[in-house]
């Protein structure tokens, strides 16, 4: 099969909810009213590692219209992970819903329902809490020194390395070809920091949860993961899963915040306690502080160059800080070698050394990029430094060394995500392509030669990064989905992918709509219901298109199967000759009957049956998507200031099942990893408090800041995915912190390390030069 | 229609007023924002992005002007109009500004949608040929995190065309 015979896959479909958003329609989690509605709110920790000695609510409950109040004393102690990973997951179980012990600015000490928000405040401005302050650790290398606070010292948690030491997972690994570095002529090594960053989805986390009429708990949730916040619920608050039943609705945005299950624990405490519905809100402070971040990073990245462009060595050496709990812990450091170590050839040694430690400030998680944006920011700028030592063109030095078509990696059998990983060769990829079209986008030879004339305080400089990322986690993620046709040829799609903004129910539509030789404005998509819709691991690890797309494609192909049993009766023709076209049954010889023909047979007339089918789809390979970034940046350097003058970025997807859909997951990604370099940072006082949780003070791109940025979408067929389809969502946010790094190098000749690449930062750089 | 007089009533403020062109008789609370009243009042497309006038995806048109909903108190909205994002069209019967978002594909999570639309709204009453620079300027209140605003501005532009086509056919 190939791209162009295709109908409705590959072609610009408008995204199904985008209307009813466009217009204002109530679809967010807050946007319905319930009756009786309480107001919940949380008492945070003013302390980074404390012990709550005592704990009095008595007055708190005195408020008029406080209905309860809870703390560690009413609620069972579980250890748990709020991170929404397949089961059993690979981060360690060391959170509970409430504790006896806060471990940072910011952590849960008691919770609130009210009729009004007003009384939940009040209540919680009455709580006294008697702390036991305990020394508290903010940094990640006196964390892991003897004799540090140990901040995880409860007996009960379980799957800490090492919680000592303050270490909440490590990794090793190692491929030894000889000596290391014995064939090298020049060997770099060099650290690359990025600090504590926040995703702003635009819907800060809310959940409710209220009760049907026979008496069950619903929680309504703003989460990328239904059905692990339906398992990790059941588990925390001790209550079966059958009681409980997760509904998503449109979700404002996620970016792996919403991986997490955050709130949905202790609403649903809040509601079983009251017995009314309960509604929790982070507000913007609140979610800056109190949800999750990106876990800082210090990469300390080490490689040998032969002087004709061999990569002789390689060893990555990260530390994450994970904060006080250690939520995808294990599995963003690990991706941080597996997502990246890979995209290179590497002749002899490698080696990766990964540890995520506990500190008492604010808890990272899952995030956009997941631990191939810190990656990345090291192995894309030693890349640059190699180029430039030997004397070869950074773009040429890439396409010498890349990995190419039917090429593997040690790298990709033994990293996976938490546990070993999986063999695969590259079965498909456009990067050579995508380099080439972005060495013309962005007019790379013409203004390397005209920038090499520069002179003055105003410089300008070109950059390039090569990027890969996984779709999907190989013979871990599994998706399913079921379809279910109507009397006028329209078709239900019960899909357990959660649709966070993506677009991915359009996308699915698409999948199913191309299967069926139908409009995909025929499939009325439904996505992520726990009481309906098939379970799927959730939105996360670029895996919804791959996976989810999959168990798609195949319900389609059985409900056309069922399709065909039936137009084969009607027609009075061979089921060999049949396929279906422009919504109906159309046999060799030109007969055909509609589908309405077909459903209404089914339905009505003859062998009475649903034409329905469900199906299930788990890989047993990731493929890769590439993608080539270029930024053409100009550097004042007498003050500092960086400004991107253009920024292409060119990727290949596999098959776009929707390319405007996928331009948009692109350049969207690009801008939040332009932000990242230019200005995103939290900031913290001595204690650990954060100094700057608001869009006021911590800084994301706005339409005026943003720099003419450009996607390119290099088609491309991988034959493990539906219509030849990769990921897209997550690629593209890793490019720019490398991509501008080298580009500011060649604009003025010095080297960042730390994000972000503030003037103050810049111009202290090229005075350390002078 | 300015300075009516408010009745109260407890900590509420009955206030008169107009929305999406339907006069409104509603009571809002003391200190209670213009965002929180209209929510509480079944105008859901205004959204609570930040709480603090940082977002943008709370802004409604106010006597004209775009403002934060979520700064502007409540009973200053008396006598006043207000254009929601209700108020612009309908799924069934769209503005030209909510069919180009969506053509464009400028719509992803949605959340920051409406205050974006309104403020093109406001731009493009006042504005019928903007620049880029212009557009950019316009919607630089309204913070999005999905689509790196390049399908927005698009959106803008190609509403722009299709507003002054209309006018054209209809002098």
């Amino acid at each position: 099969m190939d791209a162009k015979d295709l109908k409705v896959v590959n072609k610009p479909v408008v995204k199904m909810d985008s209307m009813g958003l466009a217009c204002g329609e109530p679809a967010f989690t807050d946007d319905v009213e319930f009756k009786g509605l309480l107001t919940a709110k949380i008492l945070w920790s003013p302390h980074a590692h404390a012990r709550i000695k005592k704990i009095d609510v008595s007055a708190a409950l005195k408020v008029p219209g406080v209905k309860a109040v809870l703390t560690y004393k009413d609620l069972p102690r579980v250890p748990h992970t709020t991170a929404g990973q397949g089961y059993p997951e690979p981060s360690p179980y060391d959170t509970y819903t409430l504790d006896n012990k806060v471990r940072f600015v910011g952590d849960r000490v008691a919770a609130v329902a009210a009729e009004t928000p007003e009384a939940a405040q009040e209540a919680l401005s009455r709580i006294k809490v008697d702390y036991e302050i305990l020394p508290a650790v903010l940094d990640t290398a006196e964390a892991m020194k003897e004799g540090a606070p140990v901040i995880h010292d409860e007996e009960d948690s379980k799957n800490i390395p090492d919680a000592k030491h303050n270490i909440a997972a490590k990794f090793e690994f190692q491929v030894k070809n000889g000596e290391w570095f014995k064939e090298a002529d020049f060997v770099f090594e060099h650290t690359w920091s990025i600090p504590y960053l926040q995703h702003c989805a635009l819907e800060p986390h809310v959940t409710i949860a209220h009760f049907d009429n026979a008496g069950r708990l619903v929680l309504r949730t703003s989460t990328q993961v239904p059905f692990h916040v339906r398992r990790i619920v059941a588990q925390a608050l001790k209550i079966p899963v059958k009681k409980i039943r997760v509904v998503k609705p449109r979700i404002g945005g996620g970016f792996g915040s919403k991986q997490e299950v955050l709130l949905e624990d202790i609403t649903a405490a809040l509601a079983l306690k009251t017995g009314r519905p309960v509604k929790l809100e982070y507000t913007r402070k609140e979610t800056f502080i109190s949800s999750r971040t990106r876990h800082p990073s210090r990469v300390r990245m080490k490689a040998g160059v032969k002087k004709d462009g061999t990569i002789t060595d390689a060893a990555m050496e990260i530390t994450l800080n994970t904060g006080a709990y250690g939520s995808h812990a294990l599995t963003v450091m690990m991706c941080a070698g597996s997502h990246t170590l890979p995209m290179y050839r590497i002749k002899n040694n490698i080696r990766f050394v990964g540890k995520s430690v506990y500190t008492n400030m604010p808890v990272a998680g899952a995030y956009r990029g997941y631990g191939a944006t810190q990656g990345f920011f090291a192995w894309e700028c030693l890349m640059d430094m190699m180029a430039a030592k030997i004397g070869m063109d950074p773009v040429e030095f890439r396409k010498m060394n890349y990995i190419k078509l039917g090429e593997g990696s040690p790298v990709f059998k033994a990293m996976g995500e938490g546990r070993e990983g999986v063999e695969q060769v590259i079965t498909s990829t456009g990067l050579f392509e995508a380099i080439e079209k972005g060495v013309d986008e962005i007019k790379w030879t013409e203004k390397k030669a005209e920038y090499a004339k520069q002179t003055g305080p105003i410089r300008r400089g070109l950059g390039a990064a090569c990027m890969m990322q996984g779709s999907g986690i190989p013979e871990v993620d599994m998706a399913s989905a079921t379809i279910k046709m109507n009397e006028d040829g329209s078709f239900n799609l019960l899909a357990g992918a959660a649709d966070l903004g993506t677009g991915s129910d359009t996308v699915l539509a698409q999948i199913a709509a191309e299967v069926l030789g139908i409009k995909a404005d025929d499939i009325i998509v439904t996505s992520s219901d726990t009481d309906i819709t098939p379970f799927d691991v959730g939105a996360y690890a670029s895996s919804t298109t791959f996976i989810s797309g999959g168990a798609v494609k195949k319900a389609a192909e059985k409900v056309r199967d069922m399709i065909i049993e039936v137009g084969a009766r009607i027609l009075d023709e061979k089921k060999e000759d049949l396929r279906l076209e422009c919504g109906k049954v159309v046999s060799k010889s030109g007969a055909s009957c509609p589908l309405s023909e077909v459903a209404n047979t089914s339905l009505y007339y003859y062998n009475q049956h649903q034409i329905t089918a469900s199906a299930s789809h788990f890989a047993q390979s990731s493929p890769p998507p590439f993608q080539a970034n270029f930024a053409d940046v100009e550097v004042d350097t007498e003050t500092g200031v960086v400004k991107i003058l253009d920024y292409v970025s060119c990727v290949d997807c596999g098959t776009a099942i929707n390319p405007v859909l996928a331009e948009g997951q692109n350049d969207g990604a690009v801008l939040n990893g332009i932000s990242h370099t230019l200005s995103e940072e939290m900031e913290f006082s001595s204690n650990g408090t954060p100094l700057n949780a608001s869009f006021r003070r911590y800084k994301i791109l706005s339409a005026a800041d943003t720099p003419r940025l450009r996607t390119f979408i290099i088609p491309t067929w991988e034959p493990a995915g539906p219509f030849g389809a990769k990921s897209v969502s997550e690629i593209g946010i890793n490019g720019p912190l490398p991509a501008v790094a080298n580009a500011i190098y060649d604009a003025c000749g010095v080297w960042l390390f730390d994000a972000p690449f503030t003037p103050d930062r810049v111009l202290k750089a090229i005075k350390q030069r002078r | 229609m300015k300075n009516g007089i408010i009745e109260t009533r407890k900590n509420f403020f009955e206030i008169t007023l107009t929305v999406n062109g339907e006069k409104k008789e509603l009571s809002v609370k003391n200190g209670e924002f213009l965002l929180d009243a209209l929510r509480r009042h079944g105008w859901k497309g205004t959204k609570k992005g930040c709480d603090t006038g940082d977002c943008g995806s709370c802004a409604v048109i106010l006597n004209g002007k775009p403002v934060l909903g979520c700064l502007t108190p409540a009973v200053t909205a008396h006598c006043g109009e207000i254009t929601t994002i209700e108020g612009l069209g309908t799924v069934h019967a769209p503005h030209p500004l909510q069919e180009a978002f969506v053509e464009a594909g400028a719509v992803q999570c949605g959340f920051c949608i409406p205050g974006m639309i309104l403020s093109s709204k406001h731009l493009l009453d006042r504005t019928p040929d903007p620049s880029e620079a212009q557009i950019r300027k316009a919607l630089d209140g309204n913070l999005c995190r999905c689509t790196g605003y390049v399908k927005q501005v698009e959106a803008v532009k190609n509403a722009a065309k299709t507003i002054a086509g209309r006018k054209k056919r209809k002098p």
